[in-house]
């Protein structure tokens, strides 16, 4: 419920010391912004980490500060709620690199100006390494689970693979542990679509007052395709016009889903920052877990002694069921307890963030 | 093993459960809602993990605190390292694989030891369906007519002591029941409704 009342404000916490990147770097006077709900017990062990997704943030279940929108995982966490937190104390933090709250390409380098495109390339580990950092801020010795769809489930397999003393059990849902080449292909379409913007200006359009919006507008609008399925698509939309009786023999938004992939793209751009989008595109391209780990998927979670549960949807075809396969059949092999489910949803990838009442039965039996 | 375990359990489930060692490890193909996996789990202290097909059931299993695998048996069991749990158990399945006889042997690598129970074709009254009705056979224990039913290889209690034979396996253990009660090995062809294997390899 969008109104529900929000336990914790936002918070902000501020490294004091540089945070090592997996690129040899290392990131000065990192902020990571995150939000709690819940009761952190007196024994610290009723915490579970939310990783979010590529364009998501730390606000899970707070309303969003910028469009007003409830948190993208309302149905999920809350009172009652499969992530219940009146059982559990729930935090999200927002990834390093993006434009919400925690250091990213538009915060402000050590020399007063934004970072743009001096920011270092990270990757998906070093996502990981801020919220353990929160971790180690906020005294949480070791998690009762840390759960993530799509990027979050990347940051879930990387802190489960990385960090093995620091959770008792993942829930990775619709996500890979390495993006494949169609993968890298539609985000490479995004990023070149922001770049040949000429607002963009190699990255430093922030005291321009304007940014590559058209470019970002159609990175939104490829990637948002590869949410939904072919089936969802034809049953929402099918080759339905918008607000006309008749095709107009031009390149207005003649068909509805024009219109749509338009409104998409058009409001994403309000909300999200076109580096951001470079940059965190840029970690999922580069994730790998089998690569960090001597090219075997099970030597990733040799350390591990925590359960995992995988869960897949039958009509996401950006992060298929093999995918999870593949994750499984490694864990089986370094002996871990794993649990797998492909649900049926007729919503694509997207299927994570919508109503699936199968995937609330999977999730709250999971972390009981 | 308590009582109300033992009658809480399917009649081949609990002859399965009985004879598992305490604290051992084990893979439950086929494993339903985990009902058995649960039991062995909570009463026996073992390390269960399971494989099933069915997306409803495997979120059952993990409603319960189970690790449950959506999966097949005639395709994924190949993805599990050897000899890497205690015993492979498959309890009314075997006769629903495509390859009974590869299944089989996949059991006993994945496994040191393996469970397997299955009806039987040739109990007393398959027998006098068949040979009155002259169409295959729907009685209490088979109450699925032939076009919908998942039985796709179905086998006697004969057959699979001779697959087992010709394959060099070893019957460690074997336990027949007719009605809710045990028959005897050597009546078991005609007598038995299901049979339970206990079977290794050395």
């Amino acid at each position: 419920m969008s109104n529900a009342p929000i336990l914790d404000e936002s918070q902000v916490l501020e490294l004091a010391d540089p945070l090592p990147l997996d690129g040899g770097q290392s990131l000065p006077g990192v902020r990571i912004a995150y939000e709690t709900h819940g009761t952190l017990n007196a024994a610290k062990d009723n915490a579970i980490l939310i990783c979010h997704a590529l364009t998501g943030d730390h606000h899970v279940v707070s309303d969003h500060p910028r469009t007003g929108k409830p948190g993208w995982w309302v149905r999920m966490v809350g009172p009652g709620k499969p992530i219940d937190t009146d059982k559990f104390h729930v935090i999200c933090a927002n990834v390093i690199g993006s434009c919400m709250g925690s250091t990213g390409p538009a915060s402000l380098a050590p020399d007063g100006q934004p970072w743009a495109m001096r920011f270092p390339v990270i990757t998906i580990r070093d996502m990981v390494r801020g919220h353990v950092a929160l971790l180690d801020a906020l005294g949480i010795e070791c998690l009762h689970a840390v759960v993530g769809g799509s990027m979050g489930g990347m940051q879930t397999l990387s802190l489960a693979a990385n960090f093995p003393e620091r959770t008792r059990a993942a829930l990775v849902i619709a996500s890979t542990a390495r993006h494949s080449a169609q993968n890298i292909a539609f985000h490479e379409v995004g990023r070149q679509a922001i770049m040949a913007d000429p607002e963009w200006r190699e990255g430093a359009y922030y005291e321009h007052g304007k940014g590559p919006e058209k470019g970002l507008a159609v990175a939104r609008m490829a990637a948002h395709i590869t949410y939904l399925s072919e089936e969802g698509l034809t049953a929402k939309f099918g080759r339905q016009l918008q607000d006309r009786e008749a095709k107009t023999f031009g390149f207005d938004a003649d068909f509805q889903i024009e219109s749509y992939l338009r409104y998409q793209g058009l409001s994403f751009t309000a909300r999200f920052d076109a580096n951001s989008y470079l940059y965190i595109t840029r970690a999922m391209d580069y994730f790998d877990l089998a690569e960090e780990h001597g090219g075997r998927l099970a030597h990733a979670f040799a350390k591990s002694k925590a359960r995992f549960c995988l869960v897949s949807f039958d009509t996401d075809w950006l992060y298929p069921t093999t995918e999870s396969r593949n994750v499984v059949h490694a864990l089986n092999a370094a002996g871990l307890p794993v649990s797998f489910v492909e649900l049926s949803a007729p919503f694509g990838h997207d299927s994570f963030l919508l109503d699936v009442p199968a995937l609330d039965r999977v999730v709250e039996g999971f972390l009981t | 093993m308590n009582a109300a375990l033992r009658t809480a359990l399917r009649p081949d489930l609990a002859i399965i459960a009985t004879n598992v060692a305490p604290g051992s490890s084990l893979l439950d193909i086929g494993c339903g809602d985990g009902t058995l996996m649960a039991a062995l789990r909570d009463e026996k202290g073992c390390d269960a993990r399971g494989m099933e097909l069915a997306p409803a059931n495997v979120g059952a299993c993990v409603a319960r605190g189970l690790s449950v695998i959506q999966g097949d048996a005639d395709k994924d069991l190949a993805f599990y390292p050897d000899k890497s749990v205690d015993y492979a158990i498959l309890s009314q399945t075997l006769q629903t694989t495509l390859r009974p006889d590869m299944v089989l042997e996949e059991l006993l690598r994945i496994g040191r030891k393996a469970f397997v129970s299955f009806p039987n074709f040739a109990h007393w009254r398959v027998r006098m369906s068949l040979l009155w009705n002259g169409r295959m056979p729907v009685t209490r224990l088979l109450p699925v007519p032939w076009y919908e039913t998942p039985n796709i290889h179905h086998l006697t209690v004969n057959d699979f002591r001779a697959l087992v034979k010709e394959r060099g396996i070893t019957v460690e253990g074997q336990w027949f029941l007719s009605g809710g009660t045990g028959c005897s090995a050597a009546a078991a062809n005609f007598r038995a409704e299901h049979a339970v294997f206990l079977l290794s390899r050395d």
